[in-house]
């Protein structure tokens, strides 16, 4: 037995029992936190789904580069590993805070709020320890994080924080139950659930009175998640919680698009957690029954949709889930009942994947087997499903993004 | 009455309209390569190119097919002058019980007319829907990336 070795362990050993405060002010070299700090961390850097934009595809975790489309240009996930060249590894856990509440980094410079900080703000300074104590134990990675090519000067954004950013306290109400308490402060602060469900007004700002009406991202629709919600089927807290925790619930559409990443990391995350936001998310829901069914298809575009569907849709889409390829009905697809065919679109050209690391329903991408025309056609046909309003089909299939989503 | 152009020959087919292209290549048109192997657009066994995308003929219906160019492996050469994807998947003895073999040329002829040189990273990522079940994932890939060549050298 090599002492070096021996010795190397326990210092390994101590990494994750011991306690030295990590030193204010920039201080590189690495940091050590208790163990129970970084599992808190952990869970609460999947709750945050921190991982999906500070990683590039095929990339290290965390260590940035990913690339966020937003209306005034693209925004890369910076790198948050501990590299002390190119990642956070300088910053003491008061920059840390300073990025997450108020959008600074340690210069004083303003992170465009494609970085959630607008609702990072709510975050208690415990939960700020723990997610420091996690990223600064993770893998330093050296990895430059792409320029953005936003159109918007950094300081302008300034004048976007006195308008939007709103530091303090998340929502609480004695009056509800802790499950609810801590569902809202983790959906209004960590998961940052209405910086896609909420619509967002020309200034990129949301639009506070229209909360989890409903918003658009990557060319997505993100549903409305409260009284508006145009969900077939009711959701309850057992059903979205399943959805939450594992992509998939009974009579509800699996997860697609950006949603994919968020309950990858939500499966990762404490049940405690996923039920409490579950409780807050579905305690705003509707519960009565979907509105009145559309008409049947009236025109000829949509006439011919129904051709398409019957060939290609109906074999699975009939049979309900089962385990022979069954797939769900259409009655009950929310990407029939939202305000735009985006979503159906995107799942229609590219299928839905299942994860590589559980059996899952899948689709296969009808992308090349229909032609454009025929898509319109079939979205004329499947909005009269749920009797949604979907108008410009034509320019609708156009404009969606033509790569895969 | 559906007219379907498939390896440049017009074929006049009494079928549903909803009735697989798969069914119809093997049934009626006797065009055998392309294969039944899930009928759920999984395994990528009945891959065949539709206007230069490779698409899965189990579940694409004839109905939508009117007027579009549809091509097999049939389409991509003879035995006496086999096309580059069927010289390089010989030359690499590409096949173990041949079943996924065609969807895995299909696939490979449409990635290589857009992309002569794709790399290997490009080329597993488009075979990603295709399925073998021997094994002989190597031996693709090294066919893809020949016929590549063979057909950049053309």
């Amino acid at each position: 037995m090599q002492w070096s070795r021996v010795i190397a362990l326990l210092a390994l050993a101590c990494a994750s029992c011991t306690a030295p405060a990590p030193m204010e002010g920039h201080a590189p070299g690495p940091r050590t936190f208790p163990a129970s700090d970084i599992a808190k961390g952990a869970n609460l850097a999947a709750l945050g789904n921190c991982v999906t934009c500070h990683t590039a595809p095929g990339g290290k975790p965390f260590a940035g580069g990913y690339a966020l489309k937003t209306p005034f240009g693209t925004v890369h996930g910076t790198n948050i590993t501990p590299d002390e060249a190119t990642g956070i590894g300088r910053w003491s856990e008061e920059d840390f805070r300073r990025a997450l509440r108020e959008g600074l980094n340690p210069a004083g410079h303003h992170y465009y709020p494609a970085f959630p900080y607008a609702y990072f703000t709510h975050l208690t300074d415990e939960d700020i320890h723990a997610l420091y104590a996690f990223v600064m134990t993770r893998e330093a990675v050296h990895a430059e994080t792409p320029a953005n090519t936003v159109v918007v000067p950094r300081f302008a954004v300034a004048i976007w924080n006195a308008r939007y950013l709103h530091p303090g306290p998340a929502r609480s109400d004695p009056a509800r139950d802790a499950s609810w308490n801590r569902g809202a402060y983790l959906a209004d602060s960590l998961a940052h659930c209405s910086d896609c469900h909420t619509p967002r007004d020309k200034l990129g700002g949301e639009k506070s009175a229209e909360y989890l009406s409903g918003g658009d991202v990557d060319g997505w629709h993100a549903p409305a998640l409260n009284e508006h919600s145009p969900s077939p089927v009711p959701w309850n807290v057992e059903a979205l919680e399943t959805y939450l925790a594992t992509g998939l619930a009974d009579h509800h559409a699996i997860s697609a698009g950006p949603m994919r990443g968020v309950v990858d990391n939500l499966g990762r995350a404490s049940h405690g957690d996923v039920h409490a936001l579950a409780v807050y998310i579905a305690g705003m829901e509707r519960s009565s029954p979907h509105r009145a069914r559309g008409s049947e298809a009236a025109d000829s575009s949509a006439q011919r949709g129904k051709q398409v569907y019957a060939g290609a849709c109906a074999d699975c889409h009939t049979r309900g889930r089962s385990a022979d390829g069954g797939a769900l009905p259409l009655e009950e697809a929310i990407a029939l009942a939202i305000p735009t065919p985006s979503n159906l679109i995107h799942i229609v050209r590219d299928g839905i994947v299942p994860r590589e690391d559980r059996a899952q329903p899948w689709m296969p991408a009808f992308r090349g087997a229909l032609t454009d025309e025929q898509l319109v056609d079939l979205l004329a046909y499947l909005r009269t499903i749920d009797g949604v309003e979907w108008n410009d089909l034509n320019e609708q299939v156009r404009k969606a993004d033509k790569e895969p989503g | 009455m559906i007219t379907l152009e498939v390896n440049g020959h017009r074929h006049d087919v009494d079928v549903d309209p909803s009735t697989p292209l798969l069914y119809v290549l093997r049934g009626e048109l006797a065009l055998n390569a392309a294969k039944f192997g899930c009928g759920l657009g999984q395994c990528g066994s009945c891959t065949v190119m539709v206007d230069g995308e490779a698409i899965y003929s189990c579940i694409t219906p004839v109905s939508t097919l009117a007027g579009r160019r549809i091509t097999t492996v049939e389409g991509l050469g003879t035995v006496d002058k086999p096309g580059p994807v069927q010289r390089a998947f010989i030359e690499e003895q590409a096949a173990q019980c041949g079943y996924c073999i065609p969807g895995m040329m299909m696939r490979a002829q449409a990635l290589l007319e857009k992309n002569p040189g794709a790399s290997e990273d490009e080329i597993r990522k488009a075979l990603e829907p295709n399925l073998c079940r021997c094994g002989t994932h190597m031996r693709i890939l090294r066919a893809v990336a020949r016929a590549g060549k063979l057909m950049g050298a053309k």
